[in-house]
């Protein structure tokens, strides 16, 4: 438990339960924004510790301070309570403690304002934040810029609509980015930091900043729920958690299981607003409270159905599902929960099988009961592949065929332009009786993908597979006995496949058997979800069910003192319950026997300290154990490995790519490789750490097809010197945006055009008549203006484009014509230039 | 968007969409009730039908005497069956780019379009509906063995057809080449039947085909998803709209058993997938309470087994009944307990092992429901002469009169116990209240009312507006304006938006941006900045560049109060300004500049001495009091 054992969720969840007691608040980070730090404070790299604790009590203060100057709480103010994601500026207060090995990550290398503070004990939001009671950590700053263009600040939404119309001039407002600086180098006074006529924060109806976000129907709709959230977080700010994420074009992701670990997965997901969590499950590791995630993460008080929009669960494996009783019947969400069919068949019976060995076997008490794990499954909505599931208006999931056991699962979460993808546990090769996963280009902003074998490239699969049947083969021979700990579903049937395949070839007669119970019932659900399983094992499932073994029979647990070879496939895979163990037990002290671990154990299980060498086990009761058998690792485990790994990043062609579920050494390694080889960012957050992406979503808007069809006639690809410009009126009503021709748009306003109209009147020294000045003119002109139309009218007169020209005798000079020049408003530059042309006189006329 | 009808069949369509730009084929159905006018193809030689007398014409013109014999007063083509192929000379069908399939009988003219058109585009449809339409007979398989049609359709053909299919969920959302999106939808008639839904971000078209209010084995119909359509085609009703089905079921129970209890045997001319599930499901239930346990109920097909075994695989697709069973997990449909149990039996043909299992009296289930092929026609031949026996004919697509005619005399009992689960009148026009869509396009037939009852008014769609009517080879305009296209704004751009407030709620902002299209996808993003002038002397030469007419001046609104334009021009030093009253407005004199500006309702015209500095000053100051677009 040492090197990652901060890594570990036991490890991370205990501190920040302490924490929260201390102080009173559920936050594990804390976001400063430059918003309340002097300007010369937000440049300084990270420095001193003295400097930077002082710095973070000054924003502490600003913080109390910017409070009471805006009553009700400013948005950022109440988000930074909830603990939830970082303010707009982005500066990094990262409070560590010393010793702990996690200076060099700190370092250069560090991700551009991604990586959070793990939870320090903090003062309360009512004083300043008290870093100088905890003297022993150290303090790093960071300042980083702001993201490119897009500066989200949630106050500037709050001045109401009315102050469009008394906007200064462009040249004059300062844009968002000025703005932001302006309150920077102002310091935490933000009322000033306020353009001239806006309102004061906090007035109603704040869908105003139609700049930054501005456009966007959708958000101008989530305003308004933000409204609301603020208005009630300002009342109980305490109760805001996590949950009270508002409308920002971020992705926030926090993993509450799986963040540099195995087990226990559980991401947050706020997307566009919305949130998500990805996964509900348990830790194989831990029999105590940290076998689930802590779902008073997400909010303390609240009902987490106010809080998530809803739940994805990949697949069926514990680790994965395993907390999904406790979280929505104990802890209490009745929101809907994603899964797809085979998975909500088979998930309520590995749950009933785990509470049965929780509750039976070990004899807990409060566990989730049967009946829990029925009503749990009733808010379960199953999903098909490919699939676009409307969550709600905005907020759609989509399933890919993950490959990793049967109906398992990729999803992809998306709101508006924003997606996130989340791999759960997944398989990049095809194998004896699944597919391969497989995602389209589908370019989510980020792609959350498990990392189980991120250091390990595998070999073939067929030298495995040779090995592995070599390996039994021997010990059945020499008349051993086999052990392969299994779970039941997954593993166990594609091993099924590839023994019974070898034993109906090589004709071999000694037994083989399945743990009984879930077993049968596990081949039969295969049988019935073939449509899940690979190509050839659906073609051909007419003639022959692979699901149907002839060699295979079902173990007696009376089997186990047979005499002669035998091998047994048994249940759970870790050894860390149930018959498995029982067999490992009864074989381990003869030397001709063998075990076959085919997947990856969880630290802390028999299993982990049998491979990592240990033969002397202490059992329950003070026994100890020695374990002569031979013990063989062979990965079966359907996960990709890291060549799988890059190979689903260049599919999938995230613009980042976040991982989970893994160790952290290995994930360093991953990590670097993904940032080389696809020159996109990676983030590895540990459990409770949050990742904030700005996400720069663009507007949709209709345009009218008048106007779109006049443009695109006009050929589409504009070259790269001259870009054509297109030009129109968007028209914002209540929430529709429209963009038409200015000509509509004064139609549909129903108001009329006012033509301006300009005649000059050029004079020239020209003796002959009218209409020779004319041709003169024309003559010049046509030579001049090459690229315009310039016509001749029989009247006399002569037009460049829409620009007319009429030359008349003077009224008192004779040898002077007086040249009118009449133009519009909309041809000024040609008017002018042609008045200033002509002014210039004509060349001498040949005579 | 036009609608080509290229087939008149209402349930057996194959329509043409030409929306956006894109071609879309609308299932591919192949009109097989061309096959009653043949006479059966025989399992074995058959004395009877080949003993017919030859028909000739009245003129004595009998060129064609060996194909056409007479049967009862009949006339049959002594031939292998052809078939009424879809239009294919009303649109180029090389063009089609997409073809969805609504359900697996709407696929058979698949071939022929993929295979023969010069056709390079993709097939959608669902996985069931691929994997039954692959076992349901059809010409394109059952004649392959028959030389006349060889020419047209291989079974190499079929399978290069089937290739290229692209398997698709329902409510997948399918993007076609970012001009369309087509979505299918459960439309609870057969296993993996679909609706599919044409969109775009400002129409939306509903394809409605074959769907069913009923709850029997699949997945319900998915209504919801249909709200909002601009225009909705409707094909695919009942074809018996008279019939109940459930009372169908009743008697096709009863008759069966009263016959079995006699003594005899009963045929029942079917397809191998789709009602047969519910029927065996139904007599699932009835046979013990009946006493007809032990009565072997034989399913002879070359896809009996396929058909039974792929029933029950496909959970995903079934009503939520049968979905909680297989979470069980046990298999959806009953029938697996019934051959368990031995009491169904399937065989691939009448040859092999079935003649030695042949029991009687018994029940056969096998095809083809027009009694012009497969091994129905050798039951027919067989139990036809007995009166004990009898025939119920379940399948709604032929008329039973018409398919038993070749066979008369006959002394079997013939009963019709037509099932058909699709919408029937009274149902249409519910599903029409509940969705509402714009316009109703549908097959002529249902526009009026049967040609047998025309005094049933009820027997048709009724609705406002009237539905459109479409007959095979008609091409229809549909009365759709679009009006608007998506179109993205970069956030850069977003950004630098002024917005004004023109009227309470509604504001306007000028954009000048550049567009670009790609994948039919537009997108608007800032114009580049102008690169900065490199040197002074090329600076110079710019500036007396002949001005691009294309930088867009906005268009101008409002008008100009004269005496505040006049007050204004005094306060910028402008003195001895004089105003005259026109008929239509003012004209304001300025003697010292020699200027003249007249000022109307909608137009202002300034008219000044070539004077630049002057004729911008005033432009400033009459621009003051117009909004600009």
């Amino acid at each position: 438990m040492q090197g990652t054992a901060k890594a570990l969720p036991g490890a991370a969840h205990g501190p920040k339960v302490r924490a929260r007691r201390e102080s009173g608040l559920s936050i594990p980070t804390l976001w400063v924004t430059a918003a309340w730090r002097p300007r010369k404070e937000r440049g300084s790299q990270p420095g001193t510790p003295g400097s930077e604790g002082g710095s973070g009590a000054l924003s502490g203060k600003s913080f109390n301070s910017s409070r009471k100057g805006v009553p009700g709480g400013t948005g950022l103010g109440s988000r930074t309570q909830g603990g939830w994601g970082p303010g707009p500026g982005r500066v990094l207060l990262q409070v560590q403690a010393p010793g702990r090995g996690r200076g060099p990550r700190a370092g250069p290398a560090w991700e551009p304002g991604l990586r959070p503070l793990h939870p320090p004990a903090l003062g309360s939001h009512a004083r300043p934040l008290g870093y100088a009671q905890a003297p022993p950590r150290q303090i790093r700053l960071r300042s980083v810029p702001p993201p490119p263009a897009r500066v989200y600040l949630p106050c500037r939404r709050r001045r109401s609509r009315r102050c469009w119309t008394r906007r200064p001039a462009p040249s004059h407002r300062p844009a968002a980015r000025d703005w932001l600086s302006a309150v920077q180098s102002e310091g935490p006074e933000r009322g000033r930091a306020f353009p001239a006529g806006a309102p004061e924060a906090g007035a109603p109806g704040c869908a105003c900043a139609v700049r930054a976000a501005g456009l966007v129907p959708a958000e101008l709709r989530s305003w308004a729920v933000v409204g609301q959230a603020w208005s009630v977080g300002s009342g109980s700010a305490a109760a805001t958690g996590w949950g009270a994420a508002c409308r920002m074009p971020e992705i926030r992701v926090t993993p509450l299981g799986a963040g540099q670990d195995v087990g226990r997965s559980c991401i947050l997901v706020s997307i566009g607003g919305k949130n998500v969590m990805l996964d509900c499950g348990m830790h194989m590791g831990f029999n105590d409270d940290r076998r689930f995630p802590d779902f008073s993460y997400i909010t303390r008080n609240g009902r987490l159905t106010d809080f998530l929009d809803c739940v994805i669960i990949s697949h069926f494996h514990l680790d994965h599902c395993g907390a999904l009783p406790y979280f929505s019947e104990m802890v209490g969400y009745d929101g809907p929960i994603y899964m797809t069919h085979p998975t909500q068949a088979i998930c309520p019976i590995l749950l009933e099988d785990y509470r049965k060995i929780a509750v039976d076997k070990k004899g807990e008490a409060n566990f989730f009961t049967s009946q829990m794990i029925k009503d749990c499954m009733k808010k379960v909505v199953a999903v098909h592949l490919h699939q676009t599931v409307q969550v709600d208006d905005e907020l759609e999931i989509k399933a890919y065929y993950a490959g990793h056991v049967l109906g398992a699962a990729m999803f992809q979460i998306k709101v508006g332009s924003e997606s996130v993808v989340y791999t759960g546990d997944y398989n990049m090769t095809p194998d004896r009786h699944l597919g391969a996963a497989w995602i389209d280009k589908c370019r989510p902003n980020l792609l959350i993908t498990e990392s189980t074998y991120a250091t390990t490239i595998r070999d073939s699969k067929r030298c495995r597979e040779r090995d592995f049947l070599k390996k039994v083969h021997e010990t059945v021979e020499r008349g051993g006995k086999v052990l392969i700990p299994v779970f039941a579903l997954g593993r166990a049937q594609e091993l099924c496949i590839l023994l019974e395949t070898f034993w109906e070839r090589v004709n071999l007669k000694a037994p083989i058997y399945f743990s009984t119970g879930l077993t049968e019932k596990a081949n039969h659900y295969y049988k019935l979800f073939i449509t899940w399983t690979n190509q050839k094992i659906r073609k051909t499932f007419v003639q022959r069910n692979m699901f149907e073994f002839k060699h295979i029979k079902a173990f007696d647990r009376a089997f186990a003192d047979n005499p002669g070879p035998m091998v047994v496939f048994a249940t759970p895979g870790m050894l860390h319950a149930g018959q498995s163990l029982q067999i490992f037990r009864k074989w381990a002290g003869n030397e001709k026997n063998m075990v076959i671990m085919p997947g990856y154990c969880v630290q802390g299980t028999v299993g982990h300290k049998i491979l990592s060498g240990q033969r002397k086990l202490e059992m329950e009761g003070r026994q100890v154990l020695e374990v002569k058998m031979q013990v063989e690792y062979m990965s079966f485990s359907a996960h990709a490995d890291a060549k799988g790994i890059m190979q689903l990043v260049g599919q999938a062609e995230p613009e980042s790519v976040l991982l989970v579920h893994g160790e952290a050494k290995k994930m360093e390694f991953l990590k670097q490789k993904i940032e080389q080889e696809f020159r996109v960012n990676c983030y590895m957050p540990a459990n409770g750490e949050t990742v904030t992406l700005p996400t720069s979503p663009s507007i949709p808007v209709g345009i009218s097809l008048g106007l779109l069809k006049r443009e695109m006639a006009q050929g589409l690809l504009p070259s790269a010197k001259k870009p054509r410009l297109l030009h129109g009126t968007l028209i914002m009503k209540d929430s529709s945006f429209q963009l038409v021709s200015s000509e509509q748009a004064l139609k549909e306003l129903g108001l009329a055009e006012h033509q301006l109209r300009f005649t000059c009147r050029v004079h020239l020294h020209d003796s002959r008549k009218e209409q020779e000045t004319a041709a003169r003119v024309y003559s010049h002109l046509k030579s001049v203006l090459k690229d315009h139309c310039v016509q001749h009218l029989p009247d006399g007169s002569v037009t460049v484009e829409s620009i007319l020209i009429q030359a008349a005798a003077h009224s008192e000079d004779p040898g002077t014509k007086v040249l009118l020049v009449s133009w519009t408003y909309q041809d000024e530059e040609l008017g002018s230039y042609l008045t200033s042309l002509l002014k210039k006189g004509l060349p001498q006329a040949p005579s | 968007m036009k609608l080509y009808c290229l087939s008149g069949h209402p349930t057996l369509p194959c329509n043409v969409l030409k929306f956006k730009s894109t071609t879309i084929m609308l299932d591919c159905g192949l009109d097989m009730t061309s096959t009653l006018n043949f006479l059966p193809l025989p399992l074995v030689q058959s004395p009877r039908l080949s003993n017919l007398p030859g028909w000739s014409l009245k003129d004595g013109n009998a060129f064609l005497d060996k194909e056409l014999k007479e049967c009862s007063g009949h006339v049959f083509v002594d031939s292998v069956p052809e078939f009424c192929l879809p239009e294919t000379e009303l649109i180029d069908l090389s063009t089609v780019d997409v073809i969805l399939i609504s359900n697996y009988h709407c696929m058979m003219a698949l071939p022929y379009i993929t295979e023969h058109t010069g056709f390079t585009g993709t097939v959608y449809a669902t996985e069931p509906t691929v994997q039954i339409g692959r076992l349901l007979p059809s010409p394109l398989k059952d004649a392959v063995e028959v030389s006349t049609w060889r020419r047209c359709y291989t079974m190499q053909e079929v399978n290069s057809a089937l290739s290229k299919i692209q398997l698709v969920g329902y409510s997948q959302k399918i993007e076609l080449f970012g001009a369309v999106q087509v979505t299918p939808l459960s439309s609870g008639y057969a296993l993996g039947s679909s609706n599919w839904i044409i969109q775009s971000h400002y129409e939306k078209v509903s394809y409605v085909s074959g769907s069913s209010l009923l709850t029997t084995h699949p997945q319900p119909m998915d209504q919801a998803s249909l709200k909002n359509s601009d225009v909705l085609v409707l094909t695919g009703l009942t074809q018996i709209p008279t019939a109940n089905p459930d009372g169908m079921v009743g008697e096709f129970c009863s008759n069966l058993a009263l016959t079995v209890r006699n003594g005899g045997n009963v045929l029942v001319p079917c397809y191998p997938s789709g009602v047969i599930y519910d029927l065996l499901e139904c007599l699932y239930q009835y046979i013990d309470s009946a006493g007809l346990s032990n009565i072997p109920f034989y399913f002879i097909s070359p896809v009996a087994n396929s058909s039974l075994e792929f029933s029950q695989i496909f959970a995903e697709w079934l009503c939520h009944n049968k979905q909680t069973k297989v979470y069980l997990p046990e298999p959806p449909f009953p029938h697996a307990e019934l051959i368990q149990t031995n009491k169904l039996r399937h065989y691939p043909s009448i040859h092999g092992d079935f003649s030695n299992d042949f029991r009687q009296p018994c029940v056969v289930f096998t095809g083809h429901p027009s009694l012009r092929f497969g091994d129905v026609v050798h039951f027919m031949e067989l139990w036809g002469k007995s009166s004990l026996n009898t025939v119920i004919f379940t399948e709604p697509d032929f008329s039973y009169l018409e398919a038993l005619a070749p066979y008369q005399p006959l002394a079997m009992k013939c009963i019709y116990c037509p099932i058909d689960t699709r919408l029937n009148f009274i149902q249409v026009s519910k599903l029409l209240k509940e969705v509402q869509p714009l316009h109703v396009v549908c097959p002529e037939q249902y526009t009026q009312p049967p040609p047998a009852q025309s005094h049933r008014m009820d027997l048709m769609i009724d609705c406002q507006p009237p539905a459109m009517s479409y007959r095979r080879a008609e091409v229809l305009a549909l009365p759709f304006k679009r009006l608007f296209e998506k179109i993205e704004i970069m956030p850069e751009l977003a950004d630098s938006l002024v917005p004004m407030e023109i009227k309470p709620g509604i504001s306007l902002a000028t954009v000048s941006a550049v567009l670009h299209t790609k994948d039919n996808k537009h997108v608007l993003q800032p114009p580049p900045r102008p690169a900065p002038p490199t040197s002074g002397k090329k600076r110079k030469r710019a500036s007396e560049d002949i001005p691009d007419c294309k930088v867009l001046k906005p268009l101008l609104s409002g008008s100009i109060p004269v005496e505040q334009f006049v007050q204004t021009l005094e306060k910028h030093g402008f003195s001895d300004v004089k105003v005259e009253d026109t008929a239509k407005g003012h004209i304001v004199l300025l003697q010292e500049a020699e200027t003249l500006i007249q000022i109307e309702e909608d137009s202002t015209h300034i008219i000044c001495d070539n004077d630049e500095m002057l004729r911008v000053r005033l432009r400033d100051l009459v621009l003051k009091f117009l909004q600009k677009f």
